[in-house]
């Protein structure tokens, strides 16, 4: 008897996520990330389009150790000398590239949260509705079926050549483009949910609809939509980097990942770095939040796993 | 079986209806007027208010986009704003050279993605399963822009191996393949990853049969097991990823042109958004859609000739 307990199940997954070292790494990385991305100008003194062009392309605080400081020996370049304060160098304009990373993820992070919400705020809205009320089914998922016919980037690259290139209407091509996915995942599961016990034990009690839909069919949708919603996450980050690559995201000062790795294509011969170091921070963050997907998904919903 | 093939089709040209649609409203929406786009501009108020009528720019949205459909049954896309060319003719010259890139890279992703699913399956918490399952998470989160641009660094600018850029020649002749390499394993690693996760369950799934046992307790040698009978079950369900890749693929083939400067149709499309060449984006989108939605067609009458026990739904 003394087992019967009531246990929160969010602490329990959290227990459980905590347990697992590889998610914990993943989820230290990302608060690291974006706690330097929010007190940036704490972190850095450098300002992200302030330009000193006596230190134009200088390598970041690795060159320390290789480079030549004697100014008669054969072989010394002062401008492969790395510039103290400057850790991860300067960019072709003699920009502080570590102050144009973190200032950079303030954008693709803001981005990455803002056109997931919205995508999972309409995605989930039309997804319970299609599950709810049998009539609104087929209307609504025909439309996500078409939006589902656009291959990859297409459907984004399509509104953003509507509305025009700016990064408000990036982050909207990027909600509209996630909407289907929820929506999917959501249908199934309130599908499953809606046929339970419980369910028709609130209703025959009176409930009305939109109590039983929001108060119990969402809330045990909850798990599938924080796995989705972590996922799409990354697919979001992935987004934003190429079409910002693609010349389809910020404007010129504003600094972006994408962007960065796609300013640097020039210098891609004498400094590789540029393209490196803005390359693994999306990398890392992106892999970390697939980890963190995949390892909430084995914890919350192991039926998501095909 | 022939009634639910000729339902898929119609199925089908209600979606193609439906993405046309879709494409023409949200290009009607876009700002700009396309009667000065078109008059060009040196064109007098007068110029431009003749192209509207003639065009057909004064009627109302709903006579403009049957018009629209009409030209489009017709193979007629329209003129290309900045080039004053046939869009149609345009995209032929451009499209081989997508193809190009994504068979080459649907050819990676199934030969490496494929064997190496099954390999992780027969050897289930391994070594090699873990560390295939490792890589094929981290394959999905590198954007391909950026493994394009990571390959093209190593193999082309810093050993000289491959060359940087470029597809002029179809990738089975000596000079296309080289050139193929690079470009089609940034554009495959997505897919590839797919093919790995999705031959690993497929192949978990099928070693778990009744059949299987049987042929186990047969004393059958494990070699003609997993090759005479496991393997060929376990590819049913890799046939329908094929078409959602292929698709998948196009769509990727877009970024991975810019990379690899490929005058394909994705670079076509880019240059178009960026122009606002709105008849050049209205065709692109549609003829990559289209194509997408053909080969789910096809690979969905053809997933029901493999294996009669599934019927076609819907």
């Amino acid at each position: 008897m003394s087992d019967i307990r009531r246990t929160n199940p969010f602490r329990t997954a959290v227990n459980k996520l905590l347990k697992n070292k590889l998610a914990v790494v993943c989820l230290v990385i990302l608060v690291v990330e974006i706690l330097m991305v929010i007190f940036a100008p704490l972190i850095t003194p450098y300002d992200f389009s302030e330009q000193d062009p006596s230190i134009r392309l200088r390598p970041g605080f690795w060159a320390q150790w290789t480079e030549i400081t004697d100014p008669e020996a054969p072989g010394y370049n002062k401008k492969n000398q790395y510039v103290p304060g400057h850790y991860l160098g300067t960019d072709a304009f003699g920009r502080d590239v570590f102050a144009r990373i973190l200032y950079g993820g303030r954008i693709s992070l803001t981005v990455g949260v803002i056109s997931t919400l919205m995508g999972l705020l309409v995605g989930v809205t039309c997804g319970l509705l299609a599950a709810y009320f049998p009539k609104l089914d087929n209307p609504i998922m025909r439309v996500m079926d078409l939006l589902f016919a656009f291959p990859s980037i297409l459907l984004a690259m399509l509104i953003i050549a509507m509305l025009g290139i700016n990064i408000i209407n990036t982050t909207i091509a990027i909600a509209i483009w996630s909407i289907p996915s929820f929506a999917r995942m959501v249908r199934g599961k309130a599908l499953q949910v809606k046929e339970e016990d419980y369910i028709m034990a609130t209703r025959s009690l009176g409930a009305r609809d939109s109590r039983i839909l929001f108060q119990h069919i969402l809330k045990n949708c909850m798990p599938t939509i924080i796995v989705i919603a972590t996922m799409r996450m990354a697919s979001s980050l992935i987004s934003i980097s190429t079409l910002s690559y693609l010349g389809m995201g910020v404007v010129p000062p504003q600094p972006e990942w994408g962007d960065m790795i796609s300013a640097a294509k020039e210098q891609m011969w004498n400094r590789p770095s540029l393209t490196f170091v803005p390359g693994v921070v999306v990398m890392v963050t992106v892999i970390c939040f697939n980890i963190l997907g995949d390892k909430l998904r084995d914890i919350l919903d192991p039926s998501l796993k095909d | 079986m022939a009634r639910s093939i000729c339902k898929r089709i119609a199925l089908m040209f209600l979606l193609l209806i439906g993405m046309s649609f879709l494409v023409f409203a949200s290009l009607y929406i876009a700002p700009g007027d396309p009667a000065s786009m078109v008059a060009g501009p040196s064109a007098t108020e007068e110029d431009i208010a003749n192209i509207r009528v003639s065009l057909g720019l004064d009627k109302p949205f709903l006579v403009q986009y049957f018009m629209y459909l009409k030209r489009l049954v017709h193979l007629d896309l329209g003129m290309s704003y900045t080039s004053r060319q046939p869009i149609l003719s345009e995209l032929l010259v451009r499209l081989p050279h997508t193809l190009n890139l994504a068979c080459a890279a649907m050819i990676i992703s199934v030969f490496l993605g494929v064997p190496a699913g099954i390999l992780t399956a027969l050897h289930k918490d391994s070594f090699i399963d873990n560390f295939l399952t490792t890589s094929s998470l981290i394959l999905l989160s590198i954007p391909n822009f950026l493994l394009g641009v990571i390959l093209m660094y190593f193999f082309g600018v810093k050993f000289k191996l491959l060359p940087v850029g470029g597809m002029e020649h179809f990738f089975w002749t000596p000079e296309g393949f080289r050139e193929a390499i690079l470009p089609a394993f940034a554009l495959a690693t997505g897919t590839m990853a797919s093919f790995i996760r999705l031959g690993r369950s497929a192949m978990l799934d099928v070693m778990q049969t009744d059949y299987i046992r049987t042929a186990k307790s047969k004393g059958l040698k494990r070699g003609a097991i997993i090759f005479g009978h496991a393997f060929r079950n376990a590819l049913i369900p890799l046939v329908t990823q094929f078409g959602t890749s292929f698709g998948g693929l196009l769509g990727g083939a877009i970024i991975t042109e810019q990379v690899f400067v490929i005058n394909g149709i994705g670079t076509y499309l880019i240059n178009g958004i960026r122009n606002y060449n709105y008849p050049v984006v209205q065709s692109t989108v549609l003829l990559i859609a289209a194509m997408f939605i053909l080969i789910n067609l096809i690979v969905d009458i053809l997933y029901c000739v493999i294996d009669p026990r599934i019927k076609l739904q819907g």
